[in-house]
């Protein structure tokens, strides 16, 4: 019997069960019944999401008006009546040399994000042009045996979100190495978990910010002939010691409480050790294993913008600071801009991990 | 010799000050071919008795002797069937089944495997739902899954923990009429436990009645001597029927009279009605 798979199968299996009602929206399925749902499920986020908007907007709009009235009186007081009307003309006209800096409006957000497109848009275009030019010198280069040329211009802000994912999934592969076999151990073991317990109970709570030093000064001495840049490694490793903790004490939490029936099962069968633990305990504590990478895969990317931005490993944690520090004009409105950009990937980070858990697992889990 | 036998069995759980001694003294031997039920009341230690039989625990005390070797783990040899059926949820019938047959016969074919799972799942009446998880069928067909896993490790005995407890009567029926002729085809032994005395007088050849726990112990028995096959409707007429019956029930009712007058303590029900909510309204 072959199940068909259809849209709304799919979404629901990911968690973005509100697809659907779109889709019946567009396709004049709806019921009448099912109009309170529709009313809940679309009106209702649909509004909250204008009303957020509309809020931010005001907001926005009075801390500039705060902003320019303090620069006007300033200049009163400093300079005299002239040099007051001159800075209301320029900021009334728009001129970015004197315009307020604070919380930037919905609308600059959205600029913000069309110029840094472009931006992308242009790198890119650079580096082909650049990659076209040197094809023929590299070639030479490498049948030479010397190194080819790389591109060496400043990445963009999609280059960046790559850049940041590689070193969120290279920490996340790293935490389930690590942390899924010590919780099966553990778990396994009441010797070992008394050993590690206290461990576990004393680095959990550790911040990112010392999980990186702690990192730099291993990482550092470990490489210290290599000529190489070492900032993603440092990265990636510390991202991985933060975020693999939820999975330890989870998969440990698993693998020790499994249903005292299928052990007694594994007994009347008399399965050997190995297949006690990958046919019975290891298949029926997946669901919280589950539950820690879910929550291992949020803390990761969470705590990757802080450990990105003291490491200067190139990625989204670093465009924040260096926006920050460069003070433009459109500074601001591009750091909302990453603020959302990093919201929005960890909720499909999530979804993905949701989406593989109701793959793997007997358990269906829904969306919250 | 009996096939199975316990000797002067005890089983104490906890140490010391907090031990219990759930079962004290349990003398019991079954021959091979027989088919015993044992009758309890719930908590009377019927599940640990079963565990003491298959392996899972071991005596405090005595000797669980089966074809006269003492009893110590589990063994292919005694198959059970859980109260729970104790499915693994996350495989189908088929693979559930299948664990079993790879444990009990090492080192075969995968087509051997499949060839004998699929004449177990047929056996229980189950092929159509060969591909399915425990979670999508019924409690009956859970319990099939559960009878045809036992059997397909081929065991000399069959071990049943109230195996229909938490089926409905019609279910309970059939499944009893199924257990019944895969027993009669080969003629192993098995043990039933049940609170069910219909249930034991229409399956086994000897009931004994377990008297409850703490300190359970095994009753005086009851011989069925009701030919097989047995009928569910004639057997209603039949003198022979009614009269055990009746006397287990009576020896059954006479403990629990017993149990109740040892209970020291009287408790005060307080002397209170329900609120009326429904009158308050009008």
């Amino acid at each position: 019997m072959k199940q068909s798979v259809t849209l709304g199968k799919v979404t629901k299996f990911m968690g973005l069960g509100f697809l659907s009602t779109f889709k019946d929206l567009f396709t004049g399925k709806l019921e009448k019944e099912d109009y309170k749902a529709f009313l809940r499920k679309v009106i209702v986020p649909v509004a909250s999401v204008l009303l957020f908007l509309g809020l931010w907007h005001l907001g926005a709009k009075a801390l500039y008006n705060v902003e320019a009235e303090f620069r006007i009186e300033k200049a009163l007081n400093e300079q005299g009546q002239a040099a007051a009307d001159d800075m209301a003309a320029c900021i009334a006209s728009g001129d970015t040399s004197c315009q307020p800096n604070t919380l930037p409006s919905p609308s600059q957000v959205w600029t913000s994000f069309q110029s840094l497109l472009n931006d992308h848009a242009l790198i890119s275009a650079d580096k082909a042009a650049f990659k076209e030019k040197t094809a023929a010198l590299n070639e030479k280069r490498v049948a030479e045996g010397k190194d080819p040329i790389v591109y060496t211009g400043r990445p963009s802000f999609v280059d960046q979100i790559f850049r940041s994912l590689k070193t969120v999934f290279a920490g996340f592969f790293l935490a389930l190495l690590i942390a899924v076999p010590l919780g099966i151990f553990i778990g396994l073991s009441p010797t070992l978990k008394s050993a590690f317990n206290w461990f576990i109970q004393i680095f959990k709570p550790v911040s990112p910010v010392v999980w990186y030093l702690l990192v730099f000064m291993i990482v550092k001495t470990l490489l210290i002939d290599s000529s190489e840049d070492s900032s993603f490694s440092i990265s990636f490793i510390a991202v991985g010691l933060c975020s693999m903790w939820a999975t330890l004490v989870n998969t440990s939490m698993g693998v020790s409480s499994v249903d005292k029936d299928y052990i007694n099962v594994a007994k009347v069968l008399k399965l050997g050790n190995f297949q006690k633990v990958f046919k019975i305990i290891l298949p029926s504590s997946l669901p919280l294993i589950f539950t820690g990478l879910k929550i291992t895969l949020s803390v990761a990317w969470m705590v990757l913008i802080a450990i990105e931005l003291l490491a200067q490993s190139p990625g989204l944690g670093l465009f924040v600071w260096e926006e920050f520090q460069n003070g433009a004009n459109d500074s601001n409105a591009k750091i909302i801009v990453a603020m959302f950009v990093i919201g929005i990937i960890g909720f499909l980070l999530d979804r993905l991990m949701l989406s593989i858990q109701n793959w793997v697992s007997f358990e269906k889990t829904d969306a919250i | 010799m009996a096939y199975l036998e316990l000797n002067n069995v005890y089983k104490t759980y906890g140490t010391d000050e907090n031990a219990t001694e759930v079962l004290s003294n349990i003398n019991l031997s079954i021959e091979e071919g027989e088919f015993v039920a044992i009758v309890g009341f719930t908590g009377s230690g019927k599940t640990t008795l079963v565990n003491l039989i298959n392996g899972l625990l071991e005596p405090t005390k005595g000797e669980v002797l089966f074809k006269g070797k003492p009893v110590e783990g589990t063994s292919h040899e005694r198959g059970v069937i859980f109260q729970n059926y104790s499915l693994l949820p996350w495989l189908t019938v088929e693979q559930n089944v299948l664990m079993a047959v790879k444990e009990a016969f090492p080192k075969r074919e995968k087509a051997v495997y499949k060839r004998k799972a699929a004449y177990y799942i047929d056996m229980v009446g189950l092929t159509p739902a060969i591909n399915k998880l425990p979670k999508e069928l019924s409690g009956g067909m859970r319990q099939r899954v559960a009878v045809a896993r036992a059997l397909s490790m081929k065991p000399d005995m069959i071990i049943m923990d109230e195996p229909l407890g938490a089926l409905d009567a019609l279910t309970r029926g059939t499944l009893q009429d199924q257990i019944l002729n895969i027993w009669g085809k080969d003629k192993r032994t098995a043990l039933l436990i049940t609170n069910d005395v219909d249930e034991g007088i229409y399956m086994a050849d000897r009931i004994i009645p377990l008297r409850p726990g703490p300190n359970a112990t095994l009753g005086p028995e009851f011989k069925i001597d009701i030919e097989r096959p047995r009928d569910k409707t004639a057997m209603n007429d039949n003198p022979n029927y009614k009269k055990t019956r009746n006397a287990i029930i009576e020896y059954l009712m006479d403990i629990g009279e017993e149990r109740k007058s040892q209970v020291s303590e009287a408790f005060l029900l307080p002397d209170l009605a329900p609120k009326d909510f429904v009158n308050q309204f009008r």
